[in-house]
Parts: structure tokens; sequence; C-alpha cells
């Protein structure tokens, strides 16, 4: 879907893209950073709107210094920022910009009813779009980047702005989008743990160069260590860590007041649970820790990448 | 509209919501020169306020009246009139009336440019233009295209309601037509020099009333300067001075064109007597034009979405 080879953009006081090789293949792909990661800059190079300073890129074939208006007629785009006119209906703007796409007046008519009906805008499709809420501008967004059915969609930042709820149903959508629908999705987002749950492969940003890029469960694999609570006094978890260390466990203090313990072999269990008892502590749970797309980031960030 | 679950179901009874599931869309998709037209039309309907809110209608409706009334005036007075006060041609020419209603114009050209302009700018809605097929530099002349058209409309219009009260009161066929036509052409590079004026200004700001303010005092203080230029130059008797000061207003300048181009009826003090004047008029039209258009593509390049 999109390939990019040592593709850079350097702006007058910031490298926003450092030499950057990333493969997009089909289903969804989220795009993770920390806000100036260089997200919104690849889209929007992608998109032909932005140059690339060096390197080049290929989406759905096409090149991008060259065939960007291809590029553009079969790439849908939904930009982080406010871009709905507030006089307007979500329904019109959403014809227009059919139309804008190339479609014809009617069918735009028609996909703009459907797609409105699948990111769920209902009556209040009608109404001028300066009234709605974050959750309804961010799914008349939605449906303007849907309404050409493209072969891929960029979605900057769906979520952003959004309670928990709505973000719930705004990845829903997206996950439906990439599947159901049957179109590509790369999709942004800043909070790291949302896109596990959604995205089949995960690419990380990090000051404008490539941290890593797998399959999303890839990210999710066992740590090969145990999380561990425990409760009996108010440095129950220290008294344990120690008692663990002394018995020559690898044991360490985690979020909250957990303790994470690094398995050794299959008797490693066994022995907290003893260790717990001989303290009079109360073991109340143990489980295997799994990793998430943060630690990534945790791990020591630029370590995993070659220094520059 | 109809509500989807007021359609009939396949059995013509149940009012029944069918989830039919994504349906690909497998027709036509048009090239760039539909797309075009298709931006056109309907950033040249939106000038007009049609398909907006009923809020946005009033103004340019209002003025199209306004611009209008006098010429349905003057067409039943001369209609009317015509055989009781000898009237050989009409009580006022066309390529005058632009002038005499340069106000409504302004006004209309003000409020309209940072409608179609500013607007974009200001919602962001220029990013999603610029993320489809339509090129930039299309975008930005399309946009140049309707708002000429809608100004062209506005001037036009009242010129043709004179032009067919002329022919009705049985004014010289030939002649009217002629006058009218060339008439119609100053109209149009009226409303290109306003348009593209007026659109660079309000590419400049996203506000839209301070693009609103500028496009006004720039057009009508232009106009008031000029004109009152012209009026002294020509009281002390150095028509050159106000020739020159013509050029700087849009009004002056094209109403010269027309005098110069056509020998129709000067409405200034100090037309181009000239034909060095003349062409020097044509120039600064046509360089008005292009240039405009010219500074709107520069000013787009930078823009990003």
């Amino acid at each position: 879907m999109i390939e990019t080879a040592g593709l850079s953009k350097q702006y007058p006081r910031v490298t926003a893209l450092d030499r950057l090789d990333v493969r997009v293949g089909e289903g969804i792909t989220g795009l993770v950073g920390a806000n100036g990661a260089g997200k919104s800059t690849l889209i929007k190079i992608l998109l032909g709107l932005v140059p690339a300073t060096s390197g080049t890129a290929t989406v759905l074939g096409h090149d991008i210094a060259t065939e960007g208006a291809r590029i553009r007629a079969l790439v849908g785009y939904m930009p982080e920022h406010d871009c709905l006119p507030a006089d307007v209906s979500a329904s019109d703007l959403v014809v227009h910009m059919g139309q804008m796409s190339g479609l014809p007046y009617a069918a735009a008519r028609e996909r703009a009813a459907d797609v409105l009906r699948h990111v769920g805008l209902a009556e209040e499709r009608y109404r001028p779009m300066g009234g709605y809420s974050t959750g309804m501008k961010q799914r008349a967004k939605l449906a303007q980047a849907l309404v050409h059915d493209p072969r891929l969609v960029l979605l900057d930042e769906p979520t952003n702005g959004l309670d928990p709820s709505s973000r719930e149903d705004m990845l829903a959508l997206v996950r439906r989008i990439g599947t159901e629908f049957g179109i590509a999705v790369l999709v942004t987002s800043h909070l790291l743990g949302e896109l596990e749950r959604v995205s089949d492969n995960v690419v990380v940003l990090d000051g404008g160069r490539l941290l890593r890029s797998s399959a999303t469960v890839d990210f999710l694999h066992r740590t090969g260590s145990l999380l561990v609570e425990v409760q009996g006094g108010p440095d129950a978890d220290r008294l344990l860590g120690q008692a663990l260390v002394d018995a020559g466990l690898g044991a360490r203090p985690a979020d909250g007041r957990l303790i994470e313990v690094e398995i050794r072999d299959e008797a490693t269990p066994d022995v907290i649970r003893d260790l717990t008892v001989e303290l009079g502590l109360g073991l109340v749970r143990m489980q295997e820790r799994h990793h998430r797309i943060e630690d990534v980031f945790r791990e020591g960030g630029a370590g995993s990448v070659p220094p520059v | 509209m109809s509500h989807p679950s007021d359609a009939a179901g396949p059995t013509g009874s149940a009012a029944v919501i069918h989830d039919l599931g994504y349906r690909p869309y497998t027709g036509p998709r048009l090239g760039e020169s539909a797309i075009a037209r298709s931006l056109y039309v309907t950033g040249l309907r939106h000038t007009y306020g049609l398909g907006r809110s009923a809020r946005s209608k009033v103004l340019p409706m209002l003025l199209l009246g306004l611009m209008l009334l006098p010429a349905l005036i003057l067409v039943g007075v001369l209609v009317q009139a015509r055989t009781i006060l000898d009237l050989d041609e009409q009580l006022v020419a066309y390529s005058t009336y632009p002038i005499t209603t340069q106000l409504l114009i302004s006004v209309f050209v003000a409020a309209q440019a940072p409608a179609l302009i500013s607007r974009d700018l200001r919602f962001g809605t220029i990013s999603l233009y610029l993320a489809r097929p339509l090129l930039r530099r299309s975008y930005v002349l399309v946009r140049l295209a309707s708002l000429t058209v809608a100004t062209f409309v506005l001037v036009g219009a009242p010129l043709l309601l004179l032009y067919v009260g002329g022919v009705l009161a049985d004014l010289p066929l030939g002649r009217e037509t002629g006058r009218f036509l060339a008439a119609l052409l100053g109209a149009l590079l009226l409303a290109a020099c306003l348009s593209g004026l007026a659109a660079v200004i309000s590419a400049l700001t996203v506000r839209r009333g301070l693009a609103v303010a500028a496009v006004i005092i720039v057009l009508v203080i232009s106009y008031t300067v000029v004109s009152t230029i012209q009026g002294i130059s020509d009281d002390v008797g150095s028509e050159s001075v106000g020739e020159v000061a013509g050029i700087f207003s849009p009004y002056t300048l094209v109403n010269g064109v027309q005098v110069f181009l056509f020998d129709s009826p000067a409405a200034t003090a100090t037309p181009p007597s000239t034909d060095a004047m003349g062409v020097l008029y044509l120039v600064a039209t046509v360089l008005s034009i292009v240039g405009s258009a010219i500074a709107m593509l520069v000013r787009y390049r930078r823009v990003t979405g």
C-alpha cells in the first residue's frame, strides 16, 4: 500500500522525518509517536501536500513526486485539525467532497447518505456543522474521507478530543473500515494503548525516525516476568521484594504496588507463593506480564535504533 | 428528505431499516475538468447564498435587487415616456451604470470574496480540497472564476434589463446591441479586476470580518480619492493628472478602457484622451487581472493544509 525509502523532510529548524523506510500493507496500520514525532508530516508527504526534502515513496504503486493527483483520487484523508465549515450541513459537505473526488452528483449523494449512515450521523447530518459536538465532527470528517470509496484512508488522530465512550465508538469504526469495508487504513495516534487494540501492524516513529515496525502481536509478546500483588501492611510489597532478591530472583517494583518478578524456571511461581506465606502476607494475584506498545519507548527509545 | 424507516421494505408493507452493509463504489470517476466544473458551479451558487443558509442569501439577493431597481425604473420611464419626452437613447448609458452603482458592487465583492476565499482558509476546509485530485492551481483559478462570474452577473444583469427595455421601447436595435455588447465586455473586465483584487485581499487573512472591511476600504477609498483628483484636475485644467489617477481605481480604469475601445460615454471627468493613455489603461487592466491571479497562486503555494 505504502512504501517509503530514505524519506526525509527538513524544515528550516527541525528535521521532521529522518531517512524513513516504512512499508505499510493491507489491513489496519497504526502509526504511533509522540506529538511532533513526524506522523502528520508523513501523511502530508504521502498525499503530495508537502514535498519531501529527499527520498522516495509510493502509495498504491504511484510515485508521490509525480502522480500526486492519481494518489489523491484513490486515498481518503481525515485531517487532525478542524476542517469543517460551520455554516454547511454534513450532508452537503460530504456530497460536495464526493464530487471533488470525481463522483457524479447523483452518485455522490447516494454515497454520502451511505457513509454518513455508516459513521453514525443520523438526522443531525442536515444541520449546520457549527453546532456539532466533537464526536459528531470527527464522524463527519471520517465520512468525507470515505465518500469516494478510497482504497486507502489516512486517519490523522481520529480519536483526538473525544470522551472515552466516543473514543471506543471511533476505534470500533476504524476497525470496521479495515475489516468489513475492506479499505486499508493508516491511523495515527499519540495514545499508544488504543492502537494496539485495533491495528494489525504498528509503526512507531520517534523524532522523525523509525523506532520499530512490526505486527501488533509481536509487540504484545510475553515478557518472561510475573506481576505479583500482595497485601498485609503498608510495606508488604517491599518486604516481599527484598525476600525475593535474597532468594536470588530478579524483582523490582512495578506500577502501583505491584512487584515484577523475572521467571527463572517453572518453580518461580512456587517460590513466590512460599515466600509470601513465610512473610505472613496475603497473595492477591500473580499474572504473566505482557508487553504494551509503551514499553517500546520505555525500553530505551533510541537504543534499539542505530545511532546517527 | 425521506427517512430510511419511511421507505417501504421489499414487500412494500413493513417499514424496516435494512443494514445493507458497506457497498463499494463501482461507478464512473470523473476527470479533473469535471471536478473543476463542479467546484466552479458550487462556488458560483454559494456567492448568491444558494445551497447555504437562508441568512447568507439575504445580502447578495438584496444587492442584486438594488442593482436592478434603478434599471427597472429607467426602463419604465423610457418605455412609458419615450414619445412624450422625445427620447432617442437610454436615460443612463450602459457604460456609466456600473460607476453609478459602484458602492453596491463594492459591497457585494467585499462580502462575497471572503465567503469564497477566506472561508476555506479559516475553517481549514482547504486541506480537504488539497487532499483531492484537483491541482492546487486549478482550485485557485476556479475560485477566481466563480467570483468573477458572480460579480459579472451582478454588474451585467441591470445592463441586460436596460437593453431589453431599450429594444421594447423601439430604440435602434443595431446601435443598442453594439453598445450593450461593449458594456458587457466592460462588465466582465470590471468583474475580473474587482474579483482579483478582493480575492488577493481575502486570501491574506483568515478573519472574514477583517477581509470584508479591507476590501470595502480599498475599493471605496480608491474610487473616492481617484474621482476627487479627477474632479480637481478637470477644474484646474490639468487633465493628464486626472487621466493617470484614473488607473488607480478599477471603476475609472475599466470605464476608461470602454471609452478608449468603444468610444462609450465617459463616466469620469477625465477619461483617457489620447491613444497612448488608452493603451496604458488597457495594459493596466490586463496587468491587474493577471497580476492578482499570479498573486493568488503564489499565496496558495505556501498553504499545506
